[in-house]
């Protein structure tokens, strides 16, 4: 019994001291994959803030933009004129949607709309398939997937590159949020329905335009992941991934999906390299399940979310 | 006309509540049951009851579980295929530990086994709600799979980790096992499928349904009336978990033979969902009609285009068949939100008027 409570409490911190290099790329390695969870949530709380639908499709809409990039660059157009050409169909994509699939479903229950994304989850996938092959392609958009030191702890130039993406990305929807006018319409939209419809916010066009920001958000994600690990059907897998990074943030904060993302990308790293040989590993799959779990026992709106106020 | 209700009085109140308070239903109810049991029994053919019918029953089943929990009591799930694979894992330790014991037994006893794992996974349900809830029950989903793949225990140490579903009999006929036939394996299935639904029929128009339909339409309002938040969803947990792991068993014992964790991972979840949804949310005549649409579905996408002499590549009919059928999702829920099982009460609403619309 003892030497357990010491295999569990005492020992990997004993490891972590002893190696504080090999901890910072533990660290290090945890973040970027957290920041890569954090691009995917980011998508699905812009959708559920504005038009309060949990988009299961968000991780194929990934999937879908780094294809549709990949397909164009292969047929021999330059990066700048694939990535313009992605975003007009990422755009394209949204007003589709909406009209088909958004406009029939208005007032209907959440849990309707939520099955309607998995629907859409298909569509998109077999779509995405059959118009660009299912084998797996090659990402190549210029930043060099190489490893360099400082100070003794080694770096990814693609991680770092990452990084400062998803922070200028960060950045720049603040300021879309905070301070333009669209901004603030999608602001009083997230807030209340109905009386942003009775001030003449036009709901349809916000809705449009909150899909494509989700769009371009799935376009910036598709390239990081797909420069990373290469373009395949595992990439709309990372939706499953970013939902506990959504509960640990709450479902509503952009900065929660953030912060969120790195907890469980670092958490989920530590936890495989110091607490997995104990259980035999490969707890990566779970691991961010149970701490969101845990997490909201005791805090059930999240970190940042806007607190559950139950009206009888 | 054939189908109408006039003179026929209720004289007590047990003919009141009846579950087909209209004669004709009755008969045609009994009549179909009837023939549910003994036409494929004797005259299916092994493609039919193998590909068709046993999936069909098992997953009506696990569909029944998730409506009690989803449909009734209002709290979304996503961890089914964790549940059943508690269900399937456990009858498998049962049968092989205690080789005596009745397989219809094990069943449920298995069933038990999931309702307890279920039941601890349910108490996050009492402080959290909707798709935090969700997201909750992926935890179970993720963590059970692990669980079963990892520890070798719950697979008798099999090298590749495959359960194998032992040869048994009911009442000397074979029904698990590599020799048993795919008749007697219908006859277990539809016998437990027709038990089961009709328990959960009673259950959920007696009080303990009417507490979980109150806690789904206003948990608020519904503690204020008295209905204790912590048993109605735990219970509502347990029963729906119950279902579930008997469906998992089945899922083994009579449907796919041996099975590795990879056969209950997150797609048979949605999968089973989807039939909830379909079929329609808080009805058990839904959990049937869903779980016969999504099992049809696929065979007829994969058949449809050789019967119309269209020869394609076989990744593209994949391809095809995931965007026909994403298609069909998202028409259903427009058409129709509350599923197939709202469209056939609209179908006898209207019978009972015709040929008089007035």
């Amino acid at each position: 019994m003892l030497s357990l409570l010491h295999a569990v409490f005492v020992a990997p911190f004993l490891d972590m001291a002893g190696a504080p290099t090999f901890l910072a790329e533990v660290l290090i390695g945890g973040i970027a994959a957290g920041l890569m969870y954090s691009l995917v949530a980011l998508g699905f709380v812009l959708i559920f803030k504005a038009s309060g639908v949990f988009n299961f499709a968000q991780g194929v809409m990934v999937l879908f933009a780094a294809l549709t990039l990949v397909g164009l660059m292969e047929m021999g157009l330059p990066v700048a004129v694939a990535l313009l050409a992605t975003v007009a169909v990422m755009v394209a994509l949204a007003f589709g949607i909406e009209r088909v699939v958004l406009r029939p479903l208005v007032n209907q229950a959440p849990i309707i709309l939520f099955m309607a994304t998995i629907g859409l989850t298909f569509v998109l996938e077999g779509f995405g398939e059959m118009l660009w092959g299912a084998n797996v392609k090659k990402l190549d958009v210029g930043i060099p997937d190489e490893s360099f030191k400082v100070a003794g702890i080694l770096l990814n130039k693609l991680e770092l590159t990452a990084a400062g993406t998803a922070a200028v990305l960060v950045a720049v929807l603040a300021v879309f949020f905070q301070r333009t006018r669209i901004g603030r319409a999608l602001r009083a939209v997230a807030d209340d329905h109905e009386a942003a419809l009775s001030i003449g916010i036009p709901l349809k066009t916000i809705w449009v335009v909150v899909w494509s920001v989700a769009g371009l958000v799935a376009i910036v994600t598709g390239i990081m992941w797909g420069a990373k690990s290469g373009v395949q059907f595992s990439l709309s897998l990372i939706a499953l991934k970013a939902l506990p990074v959504l509960i640990l943030g709450g479902f509503t904060s952009v900065p929660g999906a953030i912060v969120g993302g790195l907890i469980v990308g670092t958490g989920e790293k530590l936890g495989e390299v110091y607490w997995g040989p104990l259980v035999g590993g490969a707890i990566e799959n779970w691991f961010a399940y149970m701490l969101a779990l845990v997490f909201l026992v005791f805090r059930p709106q999240g970190l940042f979310g806007e607190r559950i106020i139950e009206r009888v | 006309m054939i189908y109408r209700e006039a003179g026929q009085f209720k004289s007590t109140y047990a003919s009141d509540q009846a579950i087909f308070p209209i004669v004709q239903d009755r008969w045609v109810v009994l009549a179909l049951l009837a023939a549910a049991v003994v036409v494929p029994t004797a005259l299916g053919s092994d493609y039919w009851l193998q590909a068709v019918l046993i999936p069909f029953l098992i997953y009506a089943l696990a569909a029944l579980g998730l409506n009690v929990l989803t449909g009734y009591a209002g709290q979304l799930s996503l961890g089914t295929g964790g549940f059943m694979a508690v269900g399937g894992y456990a009858a498998f330790k049962l049968a092989t530990a205690f080789p005596g014991l009745n397989i219809l037994a094990v069943f449920v006893l298995s069933g038990l086994v999931a309702a307890g794992v279920g039941l601890i996974f349910g108490i996050p349900s009492l402080r959290i709600k909707g798709f935090y809830l969700a997201v909750a029950t992926l935890a179970a989903q993720f963590f059970l799979s692990w669980l079963f793949n990892k520890v070798a225990w719950f697979s008798n140490y099999a090298p590749s980790g495959t359960i194998t579903a032992p040869a048994r009999t009911v009442l000397g006929v074979m029904v698990t096992g590599p020799n048993a036939t795919p008749g007697a394996r219908y006859a277990v299935a539809i016998g437990v499928a027709i038990v089961f639904a009709l328990l959960v029929k009673n259950l959920v128009r007696g009080r303990v349904g009417r507490a979980w339909m109150a806690i789904r339409d206003r948990d608020i309002a519904a503690e204020i009336i008295g209905v204790r938040p912590l048993r109605t969803k735990l219970l509502a947990f347990g029963i729906s978990s119950f279902l579930c792991g008997i469906a998992g068993a089945e899922y083994v014992f009579l449907y796919l033979g041996s099975a590795e964790t990879q056969a209950f991972d997150i797609n048979l979840s949605f999968l089973v969902l989807f039939m909830v949804i379909i079929g329609g949310l808080g009805s058990v005549l839904g959990s049937f009609l869903g779980a016969a649409f999504i099992v049809m579905v696929p065979i007829f996408l994969a058949n449809a285009p050789h019967a119309l002499g269209l020869y394609m590549p076989v990744a593209l009919q994949k391809q095809l068949e995931l965007m026909v059928f994403g298609g069909l999702i998202l028409f259903f829920l427009i058409v129709e939100p509350n599923g197939l099982a709202r469209l056939w009460q609209i179908t006898k609403e209207k019978l009972r008027l015709w040929p008089f619309p007035h």
